[in-house]
């Protein structure tokens, strides 16, 4: 299927970036008119994927993370990627509560806020090389809505 | 982003304001538990009503503060979050530890 709008943008992982993102992606989603939930549902699980590259992928580090959002006639898809240290054990990251840094008072839900938010979370990662999650969302509220 | 303090009698009443994600998150709790050091603190009131945003960095917070008054066996309450921040304290279950108000007055006389 081809998307019926696309965009891709990189920035720095800075934390300061989180809320930029998030806004970003809402903007180019909302062109699809979706709800208010909807909408928010999408910020929610974007500030969670943006945080998750910039806390754990790069850590201390700064380096660039991708964000790609596609457009359909009523679903997005939308990838964070980043290059930085990977993850070990992909299953064990996506457990609700499991954090790599209970000392930085995670609450360890990242994941489960994507999943719960989004129809589909995709992860892939390789230590040393980087992590690209992908998800998806179909929007109720367009289904069988002539645009 | 802003917090907000004020006394009604033994119960801290945070009011934070602008959106709490990671970015913010530290600065929040730097805030709060200063001002929870210097104040003769029982209960603590969470004001979400000018919050706009919130993801899971906010669960931290709540819940770290949430376990810090426990311990003196003080109590915790939240007030009027909107629809998207609601869904992510439901789903983290936080309303089983932490009861939500509409109103501050509501929440400080349930203390």
């Amino acid at each position: 299927m081809q998307p019926i709008n696309e965009m891709k943008i990189e920035f720095l992982s800075k934390s300061n970036n989180e809320s930029f993102a998030r806004v970003v992606a809402a903007a180019f989603v909302s062109q699809l008119d979706p709800t208010m939930e909807e909408l928010a549902d999408v910020k929610t699980a974007v500030s969670e994927a943006v945080t998750n590259a910039i806390i754990h992928g790069y850590e201390d580090t700064i380096g660039y993370v991708r964000m790609e959002c596609r457009l359909y006639e009523d679903s997005v898809e939308i990838i964070v990627e980043d290059k930085g240290k990977g993850i070990d054990n992909i299953e064990l990251a996506r457990q609700p509560l499991y954090t790599s840094k209970p000392e930085l008072e995670r609450s360890g839900m990242g994941f489960t806020v994507m999943e719960t938010f989004m129809d589909s979370v995709e992860v892939k990662s390789e230590p040393g090389v980087g992590t690209l999650v992908k998800m998806c969302k179909s929007f109720k509220s367009l289904k069988g809505k002539q645009n | 982003m802003q917090v907000k303090f004020t006394n009604r009698g033994s119960t801290l009443v945070i009011g934070i304001i602008g959106e709490l994600d990671h970015h913010s998150a530290e600065y929040i709790r730097d805030k709060i538990d200063a001002q929870m050091i210097k104040s003769t603190t029982k209960n603590i009131v969470f004001d979400f009503s000018k919050v706009g945003f919130m993801d899971s960095s906010g669960i931290g917070v709540i819940v770290g503060r949430y376990k810090n008054i426990s311990k003196l066996k003080g109590k915790a309450a939240i007030v009027n979050p909107n629809a998207q921040i609601k869904k992510i304290l439901e789903m983290a279950g936080i309303p089983k530890i932490i009861p939500l108000f509409n109103t501050v007055d509501d929440a400080v006389s349930s203390m």
